[in-house]
């Protein structure tokens, strides 16, 4: 009965997707744990968390087609929803640090310490509690996230105008991230940190534990926005992007609806940075360069705009690629294949490598179904 | 303003006397009678005044067509009443003097119930024909509404029914932005339809048909009559006697002359501006 409800509501690219994401959630943890490292099937502890890094990329890209893809709105500011959950995981982290740091200090973390601070921030408080710290992980960024939508969407600001705020949304948090009187650790951010609820942050089982979460989470997002876009909700949205005022005259609060998908793709956002941070151990404010966020973008064209699906795979697809051509005699040029890789999407895929596929798929059917026809009326002529 | 019953709407015959019958006794309605009541609008743009000192009323029930140059503030008429434009001036009230449109915007005044059909057809194009009428299905419009309501489950017998009346009942699964050009216009009305309006303002709405289509468009209208207040702007003036009803001409932003086709088309001003000799 649940399976048939879920056959019905993800189509078949999304229930691929789904299985890929489930065995890799409990495969390449158990091939990382259980194998030993001799064995050719190992995947080493390194490997798979490059794999998580992915696969948090994977869920900001998720998050931003729900707006781009599905909405029209192009954020060119999601690296900032992005870097806040990541800042709240590290706050936590930092917190659990205790006296263990370089100063020994009980509460304060080193870089305070260092700033001759006498006592905690307030907005430092209770991010000792990982239930708290969880919430902020949503919060903060989904709060930013609805202000900022109530009063550009509510203005109507579109296009354009709304891609350049939300660049200079993030570029603004940037420099007021790099000031050491922040509270948030200047330039060198949040690092160092020792465990997560009680386990060694860098002790194999906790990365495995790690990356299963972030699997977790990529599936659950995914079930999340796929639900969204297939009620009327989802419809809604995409009316908005095609034709805005129409879906005005007939009586739909655009502004609303905006809204709503906004602030729920920000929290998303929000969660990926949460898994990102404690997997390559550092969040600083260069999270917040305006370049990450079109990078982001990009994922999202070359892998597919408006198919959920395709975003997720962009992201896995081309931070491949970078990982691949950044380490070796490529890398200075890494940049240049990237613009390339968008143009030769943009001119060649319109519709991502998603959007691609499931146009040769059609173009199939159609032609089985011509060959049906054919000998059909052949008999008919005979 | 004196409370004329519905019957003796029409204009006195004399051309000279119409302009000032409008405002006068003969061609107004008291604001509690009036479902739609424009007096005395003025809008401009850039010191250009495309309205001018505009009165309109439109009675429960209705079928109007409005008719004029180009230029002549149709459609800023239109753009006015669902509230994309704000008069600078004069008083624009719905529902017998109920709602001051004027202080509203597009989205809540479509919810009074006034809809709207483009000049150019506006569907969604990357929706099915019967998605875009479940879309503008009347009910709630709210966002959690959406997700968690009843629009989800809204039975295929009532989008079936509007989709029967449009005559697109064979295309509703059919991406909107592949059917043909007149069959998008029939969508729209459809639309419109699926809103259930109290009054329902049709810009140009057999523009680009062909005669047959025209033909159709016009029984549709009026059918659509037989439960909804109809303002429908045209240049078409085959289709305009087809709908038989009362006729407005606008010029240069205010009303040059009310009342029935043969009337105003003899009129001396409408066929020097307008209709040509």
């Amino acid at each position: 009965m649940i399976l048939r409800a879920l056959f019905e509501r993800f189509d078949k690219a999304g229930l691929v997707f789904l299985i890929v994401l489930a065995g890799a959630m409990i495969l390449i943890p158990a091939a990382n744990l259980l194998l030993p490292v001799s064995s050719p099937l190992h995947v080493p502890t390194h490997v798979m968390s490059l794999i998580g890094k992915y696969l948090c990329y994977a869920i900001l890209a998720l998050a931003l087609d729900l707006v781009w893809g599905y909405c029209g709105i192009l954020s060119l500011g999601h690296g900032a929803f992005f870097a806040l959950g990541g800042y709240a995981m590290g706050m936590y982290l930092m917190r659990q640090i205790g006296p263990r740091g370089v100063y020994s200090h009980p509460v304060l973390p080193d870089f305070m310490v260092f700033l001759n601070w006498k006592e905690l921030p307030w907005f430092w408080q209770g991010f000792d509690m990982f239930p708290f710290a969880m919430l902020m992980v949503v919060l903060a960024p989904g709060l930013l996230a609805f202000l900022f939508g109530w009063f550009a969407f509510r203005s109507r600001v579109t296009g354009v105008y709304l891609s350049i705020i939300t660049q200079a949304m993030t570029y603004a948090l940037l420099l007021a991230f790099f000031r050491n009187d922040m509270g948030f650790g200047g330039n060198n951010g949040l690092t160092d940190f020792k465990d997560i609820l009680g386990f060694n942050i860098q002790a194999q089982g906790t990365r495995a534990a790690l990356f299963a979460c972030t699997a977790l989470a990529l599936i659950l997002c995914y079930a999340l926005a796929r639900w969204m876009v297939t009620t009327s909700f989802g419809k809604v949205l995409v009316a908005v992007r095609d034709a805005e005022s129409r879906t005005r005259f007939l009586g739909y609060r655009v502004e609303h609806y905006k809204l709503v998908a906004f602030t729920l793709s920000a929290a998303m956002a929000g969660l990926a940075g949460a898994l990102y941070v404690p997997q390559v151990g550092i969040i600083n404010p260069s999270e917040f360069a305006p370049a990450n966020s079109i990078e982001a973008v990009i994922w999202v064209a070359v892998g597919g705009r408006g198919t959920l699906v395709g975003a997720a795979l962009g992201a896995v697809v081309v931070n491949f690629l970078k990982t691949w051509f950044t380490t070796g005699a490529l890398a200075p040029y890494w940049l240049f294949m990237l613009g390339a890789l968008f143009i030769v999407v943009t001119l060649a895929l319109p519709k991502g490598i998603v959007g691609a596929l499931n146009a040769f798929g059609e173009r199939r059917r159609a032609r089985a179904a011509a060959r049906e026809q054919e000998p059909k009326t052949a008999e008919q002529n005979a | 303003m004196t409370s004329a019953p519905l019957d003796t709407l029409d204009p006195q015959a004399d051309p000279a006397a119409q302009q000032t019958s409008v405002e006068g006794a003969a061609g107004a309605l008291s604001v509690t009678q009036a479902l739609l009541y424009l007096d005395g609008v003025s809008v401009s743009f850039d010191g250009y005044r495309a309205i001018r000192n505009l009165s309109l009323y439109v009675a429960p029930g209705e079928m109007r067509a409005i008719i004029g140059p180009n230029g002549a503030g149709k459609t800023t008429m239109m753009d006015i009443v669902t509230g994309k434009t704000r008069p600078d001036e004069g008083d624009v009230l719905f529902d017998h003097g109920r709602h001051d449109l004027t202080k509203l915007d597009e989205t809540a005044i479509a919810e009074l119930g006034v809809g709207r059909k483009f000049q150019k057809p506006t569907v969604f194009e990357s929706h099915s024909v019967a998605d875009n009428v479940l879309l503008a299905l009347k009910g709630p419009r709210g966002p959690f509404a959406s997700l968690l309501g009843w629009r989800n489950k809204v039975a295929r017998e009532r989008v079936d029914e509007i989709l029967l009346t449009a005559g697109l009942i064979d295309h509703r699964s059919r991406l909107a932005g592949e059917i043909s050009h007149g069959q998008k216009q029939w969508l729209e009305i459809g639309m419109l339809l699926a809103q259930d309006p109290a009054i329902l303002l049709v810009d140009e709405p057999v523009a680009g048909m062909t005669d047959a289509e025209t033909e159709q468009t016009a029984t549709l209208l009026r059918e659509i009559n037989k439960a909804h207040t109809v303002i429908v702007v045209e240049h078409d003036m085959a289709f305009v006697r087809a709908l038989a009803c009362k006729v407005t001409c606008l010029h240069e932003g205010s009303v040059l002359a009310e009342g029935s086709l043969d009337r105003v088309a003899a009129d001396e001003r409408v066929i020097e501006v307008y209709l040509g000799r």
